[in-house]
């Protein structure tokens, strides 16, 4: 692991967030398994590591946008579980009013600017973000996450050509977890996914994304040099990802072994790793991070219990938010 | 006769169009092994091989050029797209190149492709994977559209599409894949332009598409109960449409309600009634009604979801208006 020296608030909170992540997700998955989710979701669990080391190297008016895969980013941004769960389940306490759901989720008021359900749909949207950032002369940067499947989007490689032109305070955060649905990176992606990047002159990294201090350590060195106008930048995070492309995807052997699954969630899971260097470098003792465990579990819990409780949105708020009211500006 | 699934009819049209035509190949993501997330493709790769059922990276405009590319060069690509909402990903290859390059070549490039897609909400699924965007292709001359209602209409169609010269896109609706429906075992193809009585009357006349099609049947059933005899019409393809059975319908019942789960407003529902208005204006009885998806982004929650589309319910209290002379003085 490596050996960046923070304070121990910012150690434990790392591991505190990615706690949070995947007890979100294993609550997440048991209301669909007890079909009191609508719809289908897809779980983020495995890659805590990833958005955590990122998103605790950023401020709160950075920005990010988010994926399919978007709980994980939703939490290490700052949102809370009960408004989370609330649009989980189409609840009118929900971060979106219920409308966006879990493909849509996002805490807006911690620059999370969407999830989005058109793989490789938020490259446009994070850039510009960047664009605008520049434009106001603000220090604000934009992490654009992705998987590895949307690199086969056009789109990417737009913006990236005028990301690098325009030398925009943005970081492409490639979170490569070895599938998109049921296909292997190998079989969808030709030569190397950094060379890609290198080819617009962006500077790009390959990191293990299952240590969170590395992932950390590489932004924190990444975000003030994009800060300072030296982006953009690009990241390839090694992850994978524990479940099925989406919690339907059970029977999955045949595009997927079981021995690796296991390999990666007995050998290289980021949150028994961070567990093991907190204890080993003495910063906390196992019953101390037993504790934080339970609380966690407990927050999310009664989080569960309120969204299950609360109210849908009322029937007329069905056509409210497909316009805004731009009176003010024809004023 | 045998009841099969709307998923098998589509799997088998395929296979026995692909065993009598070799230039048929399939092209899409996760059309091999995975059978499509919907598994309607199961079993193809394994008796056609990889060259002729291709899994692509996400790459939607790109794989959707190619197949334009091997339809002006001889082949019959069936594209397979999805979710219908990834249309607006690959307009351009569809509308300014495949449905164009026969007129703008005077007649010597055609392109003879399928493109595969769906349609259809309720199914949890948020704003972008619950789209009905069949009138937007409909708009786009050089292009026509199939929207089969069930198995039976499903298997036919597709078999006529893959032998049409021109490109075709076939909505199915993703809500369906499981619905049975009688499909004869012997080979048949249903021809273009031709609507289907579904269900004979004198009162009203419901003219519905895809799933649409059994929410009429179903209003019918109910207005029958309440002496109301109504009429039901499935057009199976809106380009072309097979205005004569329409008109001679309208004519007989003088009142018509057109249903439709695209947005209502600039769509299929509004083509049809003015159609009726302009050809049959002096034997109705009462201004055609229009019965679309409401004009808003589809929304998650179960509870805003289910009001956005045209429901039995729905479609029988508009008959039921109709037949009082309620709609006659309507603004
Ligand atoms: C434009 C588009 N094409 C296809 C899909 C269907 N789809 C949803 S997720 C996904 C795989 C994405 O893979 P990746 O980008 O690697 O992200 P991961 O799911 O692995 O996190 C696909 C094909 C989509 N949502 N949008
Ligand atoms: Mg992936």
């Amino acid at each position: 692991m490596s050996d960046t020296k923070h304070n121990t608030e910012d150690y434990l909170r790392m591991y505190r967030q990615m706690v949070r992540i995947r007890t979100f997700e294993d609550n997440a998955n048991q209301l669909y398994l007890s079909a009191k989710m609508p719809g289908l979701t897809h779980m983020y669990s495995g890659e805590e590591a990833v958005a955590v080391g990122i998103c605790e190297a950023l401020t709160d008016s950075d920005r990010i946008t988010s994926t399919h895969r978007g709980h994980g980013h939703c939490v290490a941004k700052g949102a809370e579980f009960k408004a989370m769960f609330c649009e989980l389940l189409g609840k009118e306490e929900g971060y979106c009013r219920g409308k966006g759901g879990s493909m849509h989720i996002a805490d807006q008021s911690h620059g999370n600017l969407g999830a989005n359900a058109i793989v490789g749909g938020s490259m446009g949207i994070a850039t510009g973000s960047a664009l605008r950032a520049k434009l106001q002369g603000a220090e604000d940067v934009t992490v654009c996450f992705f998987g590895d499947g949307a690199t086969a989007q056009g789109l990417m490689y737009e913006v990236m050509n005028m990301a690098a032109l325009w030398n925009l305070p943005v970081i492409y955060a490639c979170e490569n977890n070895g599938y998109s649905e049921y296909t292997k990176t190998e079989e969808i992606a030709a030569g190397s996914i950094t060379a890609r990047a290198e080819a617009f002159g962006i500077e790009a990294h390959q990191v293990d994304g299952q240590d969170v201090l590395g992932v950390n350590a590489l932004m924190q060195d990444l975000v003030p040099r994009a800060r300072k106008g030296e982006g953009p930048f690009f990241v390839e995070l090694m992850t994978y990802r524990y479940h099925g492309h989406h919690v339907g995807d059970i029977n999955r052997e045949y595009y997927r072994a079981k021995d690796e699954e296991q390999d990666w969630k007995e050998n290289r899971d980021p949150i028994i790793r961070m567990r093991a260097w907190l204890v080993e470098q003495g910063i906390a003792s196992e019953d101390e991070i037993e504790a934080m465990n339970s609380e966690i579990r407990e927050d999310a819990a009664a989080a569960v219990d309120y969204a299950l409780k609360a109210p849908y949105p009322d029937t007329r708020e069905v056509d409210m938010h497909v316009y805004t009211d731009i009176a003010h500006a024809c004023a | 006769m045998r009841e099969i699934t709307l998923s098998k009819a589509v799997n088998e049209a395929l296979a026995e169009e692909m065993r009598r035509d070799e230039t048929v190949f399939i092209i899409g993501e996760d059309v091999a092994e995975a059978g499509t997330p919907f598994k309607v493709l199961s079993g193809l790769v394994e008796e056609f091989g990889t060259d002729r059922v291709l899994d692509t990276p996400i790459s939607e405009p790109g794989f959707m050029g190619i197949a334009v590319g091997a339809a002006m060069t001889g082949a019959r690509p069936v594209v397979d797209l999805m979710f219908g909402d990834f249309l607006f990903l690959i307009m351009d290859q569809l509308c300014n190149q495949a449905a164009k390059s026969y007129y703008m070549s005077g007649g010597k490039l055609n392109v003879p492709l399928v493109l595969r897609t769906n349609l259809g909400a309720t199914r949890r699924s948020a704003a972008q994977h619950s789209q009905s965007l069949h009138a937007l292709v409909a708009h786009i001359p050089g292009l026509k559209v199939a929207m089969p209602s069930s198995a039976y209409e499903a298997k036919g169609l597709m078999k006529t599409a893959i032998r049409d010269d021109n490109p075709v896109v076939i909505f199915e609706d993703k809500l369906m894949y499981n619905d049975k429906a009688p499909v004869p075992e012997e080979e048949f193809l249903i021809p273009f332009g031709q609507a289907n009585i579904k269900r004979e009357g004198r009162d009203v006349t419901l003219i519905g598409t895809s799933s649409m099609v059994q929410v009429c049947e179903a209003a019918a059933e109910t207005l029958a109960a309440e002496g109301i005899s109504a009429e039901v019409i499935d057009p199976r393809t809106i380009v072309p449409l097979d205005e004569a059975t329409l008109l001679a319908s309208a004519k007989k019942t003088s009142r018509v309600i057109v249903v439709d789960e695209g947005h209502q407003s600039f769509g299929v529902t509004g083509e049809i009634a003015s159609r009726i208005n302009e050809k049959a204006f002096y034997h109705l009885d009462a201004p055609v009604l229009r019965m679309g998806a409401m004009d808003v982004p589809v929304p998650f929650s179960p509870a805003l979801e289910d009001i956005t589309v045209p429901t039995p319910e729905g479609v029988a209290e508009a008959a039921r208006r109709l037949m009082s002379g309620e709609m006659i003085h309507a603004a």
